[in-house]
């Protein structure tokens, strides 16, 4: 159930001078090698984020002390073209299992040309997200802070 | 695009205040609640409360003779901008990462 009203998908484009087959590789087998490290939910420092090659495979970040924290899972696996993962990590910054909570990611990789690629985003359903949190029960926001989560994003990160 | 953010990030530059915010994040608590979580007295936590509810990140709500704290609800924009940090951040370190991946297919293991 939506009690949410949809929020608008977040994009995102970048264009690389890389093959599609490689473009495609290094987003998911090298996933861990360029993610930002601070953007985790793990207690432990990531060590490292780990994004499974198959339909069915698990995205999820090992921290430093080995322990896991699931972020999704991959729900279509279509190298070197397309990619769709869950991303089940609410505002509590919890992994949320209830997959009617998931909000999903989708990839397209597009060859420009043989040795350029153009990679296209797009980060869907975040009001699933928000109907999983108990936070919203029973008030209603007053449309105050927009900004909260990324303010809290950067305090973080700027005092890690 | 910081330019809204310096009030709350000085309210949040506090180490204390940080910690009830993350509190706050995983669950709404009492005064009571987050004070045997932190080495600080009810009445220190009252008064973070107090500025981070005057900040607008926090609001409260009476349950009998309880109040509950909990973070500003308005999380659906909140949740969204920062995903859309995320994202810009995530795509241009990968952008880079790709760039600079050896080209040979059969490096991929190494």
């Amino acid at each position: 159930m939506s009690s949410t009203p949809g929020i608008p998908p977040l994009t995102g484009t970048v264009t690389v001078d890389v093959p599609v087959d490689q473009a495609f590789r290094v987003f998911t087998d090298a996933f861990g090698s360029w993610w930002p490290a601070e953007y985790h939910i793990g207690q432990a420092d990531m060590a490292t984020a780990i994004l499974e090659p198959r339909q069915g495979g698990r995205w999820y970040e090992q921290g430093t002390d080995g322990s896991e924290c699931d972020w999704g899972q991959v729900l279509s696996w279509e190298p070197p073209h397309r990619l769709v993962v869950t991303w089940q990590i609410n505002g509590h910054w919890q992994y949320d299992p209830d997959p009617a909570h998931a909000s999903e990611i989708e990839v397209r990789f597009t060859a420009d040309g043989p040795d350029q690629t153009t990679v296209e985003l797009e980060h869907r359903l975040l009001e699933r997200l928000v109907d999983g949190q108990a936070l919203r029960d029973g008030i209603t926001g007053g449309g105050g802070w927009p900004s909260l989560l990324e303010l809290f994003a950067k305090t973080a990160t700027n005092q890690a | 695009m910081d330019t809204n953010g310096v009030a709350g990030l000085g309210l949040l530059g506090d180490p204390t205040r940080r910690a009830i915010f993350e509190l706050l994040a995983r669950r709404p608590c009492t005064v009571g609640e987050l004070a045997q979580e932190l080495p600080i007295t009810r009445s220190a936590v009252s008064q973070h409360l107090r500025v981070l509810k005057d900040g607008g990140l926090v609001v409260s709500t009476a349950d009998g003779t309880r109040r509950i704290y909990r973070l500003n609800p308005d999380g659906v924009t909140a949740l969204r901008a920062y995903l859309d940090r995320v994202w810009a951040e995530a795509l241009t370190a990968f952008g880079k990462a790709a760039q600079a991946a050896p080209l040979d297919p059969d490096q991929e293991d190494v």
